[in-house]
């Protein structure tokens, strides 16, 4: 055998074993599809990935049995606004870290540098006293405050001061001379070249808040303010047994859309996560 | 009188005297910074020195009412409550399934998919996707999958002659179905750090290596491995630090059981907290819980800082 056959080989038996590797990633969401069009006596049955009978009046009994519609737009909007929130308040107090200097400056990068890891479960009794305190339990204020300002916030400003840190300075030098303010800097000249950034914060931002579990187990009650991943959980029937075809349906109306949204976008938000990794 | 007051509360900070370049900096630089930190004093450092205080007290939730017993929750967990070490038991062996096997299936992919081929990207795609998937859903079709006999899972097993056990049923089958399944769902993430590192090393050495002759396992072994440690430390504590966060795809998994078989330290401080409203004695656990993921981040920053240097 050549060399040249030798790597052909190589290849192809890495590559099968890639694609056997990967059966157990792409396979669930594959069933989950295929389950959410079955009929409960067919889900049950010989399983086979094409439903014989495509029931799509699952689709439809989805939002009857839930007000599915307003969970799923809670969920859209709550996202939207965590993510627009933390974009200006990381970005400020970011620029604010890499390029200003003030006393105490030190002693602030470690406060919050000990909260980058802190799990949620560990504030939440606390908060959920504030929250009802501040009489807004079973309302969307805790989803949107607890996630911006919680460790993830912080991640997100130091993913920001990252690059900051990194862009020329002369730029911001020269706006200075023509007499902008620090702010003026901040969103003519350092925001506009910090785009990869920003995109990057608004993407793992957006699925964090998106994928929230616990805050809206804790803080909702009625089904009309749920968001999607509480409503997910919440088809059961009566003795709290899932009503599996109904639940294999709402998931793929949850989780399709974001899955289309990433074979389009794949790269980006690949990236993103590496770089919140990295710095985070 | 108006206009006089108006006139001083929009002069510009740089007309007044007393105000220098350097406290004007300062001032801006705390106004930048006040939101987040506000935010951050309200929602996280507030309810982080609160429950060093409820953790002190003896609560029920539905009387509303606190009494001071010092540090009595923490002997009732330490001492008392068989369930709190079966709790730690559990989360340490979960921590020990998960880390090892997510970090040498990261390690795995991502030293095959580092070079471009055709279908890389196609397979770091795939790899990554159950990672921006919501762990609800994730839990949801994988507890779907994994029914006794009526499940996916173990309808093939069948097809190869293999009798799956009643996999969430069983709390030793249960633990190992929940490890599996979380590592399939994150290890995308460790993938990508490992790929990001491995670009790196690979651009800078392997041609050299490979010029003097060296086959694949010793540039792997003394070039890449070696290379590879100040990532792979990192990873290895964020990776644990995460294994001890995980609830929502325990909830919706398992709730936890059987027979208490995959209850874990986020899910038992829930529990303890909002299912039976033991709020003083789920405020020491969430304590005991800050302390280990303090330690593992001081682990962490220390071995960043070496890896710099």
């Amino acid at each position: 055998m050549t060399q040249r056959q030798i790597r052909i080989i190589y290849r192809t038996c890495w590559t099968l074993a890639l694609l056997i590797v990967a059966i157990p990633f792409v396979f669930p969401f594959l069933w989950m599809v295929s389950a959410g069009f079955k009929s409960v006596t067919e889900i049950f049955g010989a399983p086979s990935l094409i439903p014989r009978v495509w029931r799509f009046q699952n689709f439809v009994e989805v939002f009857t049995y839930q007000p599915f519609a307003r969970q799923y737009f809670n969920s859209i909007y709550i996202a939207l606004a965590v993510t627009a929130l933390t974009l200006v308040i990381s970005s400020l107090a970011g620029y604010a870290l890499a390029r200003m200097r003030f006393a105490g400056a030190g002693l602030l990068m470690l406060f919050l540098v000990s909260a980058l890891m802190v799990p949620e479960e560990v504030t939440i009794i606390p908060n959920f006293f504030l929250i009802k305190w501040m009489g807004l339990m079973d309302t969307h204020w805790p989803l949107i405050l607890l996630p911006t300002f919680g460790p993830h916030g912080v991640m997100a400003t130091f993913l920001m001061r990252q690059y900051f840190l990194a862009l020329p300075k002369e730029l911001e030098e020269a706006g200075r001379m023509d007499g902008l303010s620090r702010l003026g800097i901040w969103w003519r000249i350092a925001l506009p070249m910090s785009r990869p950034a920003l995109a990057a914060v608004a993407i793992i931002t957006f699925l964090f808040s998106w994928n929230l579990f616990l805050e809206p187990l804790i803080f909702l009650s009625s089904l009309e303010m749920f968001t999607l991943p509480l409503a997910l959980s919440n088809f059961t029937d009566t003795y709290g047994l899932p009503l599996w075809n109904l639940q294999l349906a709402a998931t793929t109306l949850a989780v399709v859309p974001i899955l289309i949204v990433y074979l389009i976008a794949q790269r980006q938000i690949i990236e993103s996560f590496a770089l919140s990794g990295v710095k985070g | 009188m108006t206009e006089t007051i108006l006139r001083q509360t929009t002069a510009r900070p740089k007309d007044v005297p007393w105000l220098s370049l350097k406290y004007r900096e300062m001032l801006e630089a705390w106004l930048f910074i006040s939101p987040t930190l506000i935010g951050f004093l309200i929602f996280f450092l507030g309810p982080l020195m609160a429950i060093v205080y409820y953790s002190m007290t003896e609560w029920n939730l539905l009387t509303q009412q606190a009494t001071f017993v010092g540090l009595d929750n923490f002997q009732d967990a330490l001492f008392v409550n068989p369930d709190f070490w079966h709790v730690v038991r559990n989360s340490v062996i979960f921590a020990l399934g998960l880390v090892p096997l997510n970090m040498a299936l990261a390690l795995t992919l991502a030293l095959a998919l580092s070079r471009p081929f055709f279908g890389v990207v196609f397979f770091r795609t795939v790899f990554f996707a159950p990672v921006i998937t919501s762990a609800i859903a994730w839990a949801i079709v994988w507890k779907f999958l994994l029914q006794g006999e009526a499940g996916a899972v173990n309808q093939m097993l069948a097809w190869v002659g293999i009798d799956g056990p009643n996999w969430l049923r069983e709390p030793n089958w249960a633990m190992a179905a929940v490890i599996v399944t979380r590592v399939i769902k994150m290890v995308g993430l460790n993938m990508i750090l490992y790929i990001a590192a491995l670009q790196a090393i690979l651009r800078d050495y392997e041609d050299a290596a490979r010029l003097e002759g060296a086959s694949r396992w010793q540039i792997f072994r003394m070039i890449i491995w070696p290379l590879l440690a100040p990532t792979t430390l990192v990873i290895m504590v964020i990776t644990t630090i995460g294994s001890f966060k995980v609830f929502d795809h325990i909830y919706q998994m398992t709730g936890g059981g059987p027979e208490n078989g995959t209850l874990v330290l986020a899910y038992y401080i829930y529990q303890q907290g909002f299912e039976f409203f033991d709020v003083g004695y789920a405020s020491a656990l969430a304590m005991i819980m800050f302390v280990i993921v303090m330690v593992l981040t001081v682990v962490q920053v220390t071995v960043r800082r070496r890896g710099m240097e």
